[in-house]
């Protein structure tokens, strides 16, 4: 702590950790961590209870590994570039937040003990890069492309999405929603753009019930006295203020003399507002969806000339909805001529459960559509939802790079032989390294196999010895309880995510690795946190 | 304490308040203030050369950096001490200079002081030492001028520039692509330099983060990143042959600095303030679009209604875009800046040949991209990595990486690394040593053991014997006469820099070693602390 002969270089609070010790206190760290998400790994993999520590102490169930180590205050920095790789990887691809950071972990112990047997944490980093090089290689060889043959490619998303949800809470109904989540994907026609699909959640009937829409669904009400349903609609998005339209310029203010002049003035405002109305009317459309409020006033207006006025849609919803009715959103009504209006065939109320929603059918952009989640309570919902963006993400990326490869352990047990043979070949300390990748490795099959309450051990070891077959399909079967040919029992996941698993967890370990001090400044005071934190 | 007597043989304080102050002085101090700066260098010392380890530190509010560049670390450690905080300017100085070497000037300054404490323990006056100390890093400093070479600069092969910021980069977490960077570094420094005048402005180029992706997509793009989308989600996101009206007023009603009313006491004056208020928006819109700009770019927000205009009369906007790269933007494509709507002019819009917006991963983050700009001399390396970590990392290596090549370009002139420089300085200052009369001798003896403490360090990093592969060196260097032997770190199998093409800048090196000469003198010099004690 304190410099050598007692003279101190750091702040009072300020702790400093070196060499032997600071390794281990990282290396604990992210073991810690990388334990902690593990038993959620994999098909049979376990769920977690976060409770906010926030007011309300919200409680959320879930087993998105990266949903999990977002909520949890961490203190050890080691542990802390784990929560940010898993976070990462959620941000870039969406899916396998849980494997990457049990495969740093794996790495990390196995780096442990080559560490405890007196090899240089440097030799170990080359040989994990080379080990790393060689296993994408690897996987990018065992990877392959359906994109040409679209039923094929068709089937390839469908068991994607069934391997990514299948660990997840919607795995009992994982047929119905990997179609939902395929349709919705192909329906963006490769843009990608997520935005495009809309994900409500209604409490109420059972996860089954949920539907895809091929319209667009907004969880609004209509205006007062407003038509219900209007066909070939003709939809003016705004973002203006429909209350009281003030005027703007800086400093202005009402100064009068008499209540008549008081009186006027009202008058005068009333009669702009009248005078938007009447222009808005004049775009020739019969659906006013506004971003901000719509007083009665307005409303009233709108009614009497047969207008659907709908208030206070959200920005996000907004946004979708030009999106989708390719209109643009206005905020100025003086040229009625030039504005975008949006189509769509139909607008109509519809009930789901016991709310009423406005849907339009029938939208100028057949990208888009909307999910609509049913499910017993809101924590059930809330889980599907990050499901269901877990396997539209990793949808879309795969409509992007359209390499798929095999799941359940397949990659791991593949590269991890490819890897032995690459240490077989090596001279030197660095082999020893390389070897210690494979082993790491072989950690995920045996977690998954583990978490399925499966003799981890011997399944592994079956597994490495099919694979040293050529052209071998094995992997994990967890619902038989032994290794089976995943092309037929279709467990296919992205190339695309299982790449990234990969070279960010090398990259992590690595940097874990490298540290040989750790020195943490004194914490900052805060007024107010004056006792037992 | 400090208590003196007058004439009179009445006490008197020298020293306000001394109960509550702190004093050491003499030896004392010395030793002090040498153990300080000690324990900082030592804290450095594994993390030079290519083998060097990384350190982690944890700022006050938790956030996690991790490093083995030598002035990020010292700052980042909050150091408390006086002397370490010397130290830690040191390093800072050195950074600014120069921009690298940064670690291995702190573990020569620690190595003077460490060889300095035995000589205060033979009752060498420190004053003697810091003049030895000063007389040796002279003849060093000769000594790496005769030893130096001139460094082939040629705008047509970059390949030895290249091979120079690779050998910065080897001692990084980036070390895994270094190639790919450096070859970014040096195309960025070349675009930007101004060969003529041998100068490069760094500020012109533009280091730019985003998580997510590998680090072989880190790419250089000739232009600007602006962490900014456009302001309407329905402007285009790719536009070509652009004209671009930089702004620094916002497209909002008119907000006199001087303090007034607006009094309304009319329907007459309510209509007439309406009308004022939309003729207004109306004619910032027109000014923009007579102006002949087909993008803007502003500092400030927009109003509602100013952002539909603009994207009513097809004029993309952005909005929010901070200073420093408006006057980036400015450089590169050659508009001026315009403070008001008033003073717009054609001649005053920027051009660039393409301008978009790159979406990343499954996030709805957005950037825009301006490229092919008119005046190509301002880029942007758009670092990719695995989390945030690896890209601030990656930002300090290739900033290290640009400043090397930067330094080539002002002053080819370059002495050979691993060590050998010091080892040749240091042989140098040891047979120079001999001829000098007095103590100053046995200072720069000192001064020349001092020097040793890179390549042993480096050694010792990389996990060699220090003290063996040190003496071999020096033996070699010797008998053979050539300067440039130094320590094999990444056991390519010779000891010979130039074959392994290890190389520094001379002025690197030589202000490594006059800055530490100067702290270590500074800090011989100090023979009273005074600190207030502990704050209750």
């Amino acid at each position: 702590m304190a410099g050598a002969g007692g003279t101190r270089i750091l702040q009072d609070e300020a702790v400093e950790e070196k060499g032997e010790r600071a390794r281990m206190a990282s290396f604990v760290g992210a073991m810690a961590i990388a334990d902690l998400v593990k038993t959620t790994l994999g098909p049979k993999g376990m769920d977690k209870i976060l409770q906010s520590t926030g007011r309300g102490q919200n409680i959320m169930v879930t087993n998105d590994g990266a949903t999990i180590l977002k909520s949890l205050y961490v203190d050890n920095p080691a542990a802390k570039v784990l929560v940010d790789i898993s976070k990462v990887q959620d941000d870039e691809v969406g899916d396998g937040t849980t494997s990457v950071v049990v495969l740093a972990g794996e790495l990390l112990r196995e780096a442990e003990k080559l560490i405890s047997q007196k090899i240089h944490p440097m030799t170990i980093i080359s040989g994990f890069r080379a080990a790393a090089e060689t296993g994408r290689g690897i996987l990018e060889k065992a990877s392959f492309n359906n994109s040409k043959d679209k039923d094929k490619f068709r089937r390839d998303l469908l068991n994607i999405a069934m391997t990514t949800l299948s660990s997840k809470i919607l795995s009992q109904d994982k047929e119905h929603f990997a179609e939902l989540a395929v349709d919705a994907v192909l329906r963006l026609q490769g843009s990608g753009n997520l935005e495009a699909i809309q994900i409500i959640q209604k409490p109420g009937g059972s996860l089954q019930d949920s539907f895809l829409d091929e319209g667009f669904i907004l969880d609004k009400r209509i205006g007062v006295g407003q038509p219900k349903r209007i066909e070939n609609a003709k939809i003016l998005v705004a973002n203006t203020p429909m209350d009281t339209d003030k005027i703007k310029i800086y400093g202005a203010r009402v100064r009068v003399d008499s209540m008549s002049k008081v009186a006027d003035i009202e008058a005068a405002e009333k009669d702009k507002m009248r005078q938007k109305c009447d222009k808005i009317i004049q775009h020739g459309i019969n659906c006013f969806v506004n971003r901000q409020l719509i007083y009665n006033f307005p409303e009233e207006i709108f009614a009497d000339a047969g207008v659907m006025a709908i208030e206070h849609a959200d920005f996000d919803g907004i946004e979708r909805l030009a999106l989708v009715t390719g209109g643009e959103i206005v905020s100025t009504f003086d040229d009625p001529t030039t504005v975008k209006l949006g189509h769509c065939k139909l607008i109509e109320e519809i009930m789901i459960g016991e709310d009423k929603l406005i849907h339009f059918i029938g939208v100028d952009k057949p990208e888009a559509c909307t999910i609509v989640l049913r499910g017993a309570s809101t924590h059930v919902l809330e889980e599907a939802e990050r499901s269901l963006h877990d396997a539209l993400c990793v949808l879309s990326q795969t409509v992007k790079d359209s390499r798929v490869i095999y799941g359940g352990g397949f990659p791991e047990v593949m590269m991890s032989n490819a890897i032995e043979d690459l240490a077989r070949r090596t001279p030197g300390k660095r082999a020893m390294a390389i070897e210690a990748f494979a082993t790491a490795l072989r950690g995920i099959p045996s977690t998954i196999a583990e978490n399925a309450g499966l003799d981890a051990a011997e399944i592994v070891t079956q597994l490495r010895a099919e694979h040293a077959k050529e052209r071998s399909k094995a992997g994990v079967d967890v619902i038989r309880g032994t290794i089976g040919n995943m092309e037929e029992l279709g467990i296919y996941e992205s190339f695309k995510v299982k790449q990234a698993v990969l070279m960010s967890a090398t990259e992590a370990a690595e940097m874990i690795m490298r540290v040989d001090e750790i020195i943490k400044c004194a914490p900052r005071k805060r007024e107010g946190m004056g006792h037992g934190m | 304490m400090s208590l003196a007597f007058d004439e009179y043989g009445r006490p008197f304080i020298i020293i306000k308040e001394q109960e509550q102050k702190k004093r050491v002085k003499g030896l004392e101090a010395q030793k002090a203030n040498i153990m300080a700066g000690k324990s900082v260098a030592r804290i450095l010392r594994t993390s030079l050369g290519p083998k060097g380890m990384d350190k982690m530190l944890q700022s006050p509010d938790g956030d996690v950096t991790i490093t083995n560049d030598g002035a990020t670390i010292l700052e980042q450690m909050e150091v408390e001490n006086q002397i370490g905080k010397l130290m830690v300017d040191l390093s800072r100085s050195q950074d600014f200079e120069i921009g690298d070497g940064t670690t291995g000037v702190v573990v020569t300054a620690g190595a003077l002081l460490e060889q300095a404490e035995s000589l205060l323990d033979r009752g060498i006056h420190p004053i003697r030492v810091a003049d030895g100390y000063e007389l040796a890093s002279k003849i060093a400093v000769e000594q790496l001028e005769k030893i130096s070479t001139k460094f082939p600069l040629d705008k047509d092969n970059l390949e030895p520039l290249i091979q120079t910021c690779m050998t910065t980069l080897s001692s990084k977490i980036v070390g895994r692509c270094k190639r790919t960077l450096a070859e970014i570094a040096v195309k960025a420094v070349v675009a930007v330099a101004d060969l003529e005048r041998r100068d490069v402005n760094l500020d012109l180029i533009k280091l730019e983060g985003k998580v997510g992706g590998r680090l072989e997509d880190t790419e250089l793009i000739d232009g600007i990143i602006v962490d900014k989308d456009f302001s309407h989600p329905q402007m285009p996101k790719q536009l070509e042959d652009v004209k671009i009206a930089i702004l620094t007023c916002p497209f909002e009603p008119p907000k006199p600095k001087t303090k007034h009313k607006v009094d309304i006491d009319s329907v007459e004056k309510f209509e007439t303030l309406r009308q004022a208020e939309k003729q207004y928006f109306d004619d910032m819109v027109q000014k923009c679009k007579d102006a002949g700009a087909t993008l803007v770019i502003c500092q400030w927000g927009f109003d509602d209604e100013a952002n539909h205009l603009l994207m009513h009369r097809n004029l993309p906007a952005v909005r929010w875009v901070g200073g420093v790269e408006l006057e980036l933007i400015a450089i590169a494509t050659g508009g001026r800046i315009v403070p008001r709507f008033q003073d717009l002019t054609p001649d005053k819009l920027g051009k660039a040949g393409l301008v978009r917006e790159r979406a990343f991963g499954t996030t709805k983050d957005r950037m825009l991209s301006i490229e092919k700009c008119a005046n190509s001399r301002a880029v942007t390396i758009f670092v990719r990595g695995g989390n945030k970590m690896v890209i601030e990392e990656t930002k300090r290596s290739i900033h290290d990486a640009l400043c090397v090549a930067r330094n080539l370009i002002r002053d080819n002139g370059i002495v050979y690394g691993g060590g050998s420089a010091e080892i040749a300085c240091s042989l140098a200052v040891e047979a120079a040593a001999d001829k000098v009369p007095g103590v100053e001798q046995y200072a720069m003896r000192a001064f020349a053991d001092a020097l040793d403490a890179v390549p042993l360090a480096l050694a010792e990093n990389s996990g060699l014997q220090p003290i063996d592969t040190l003496t071999a060196v020096k033996a070699a260097q010797v008998k053979e006469g050539i300067p440039h032997l130094g320590i094999d770190c990444n056991d390519v199998g010779t000891n010979d820099m130039k074959k392994q093409n290890v190389f520094e800048t001379l002025i690197g090196k030589k202000e490594q070693i006059l800055l530490a000469t100067q702290v270590v003198k500074m800090i011989l010099k100090i023979d009273d602390v005074i600190t207030p004690s502990t704050y209750e």
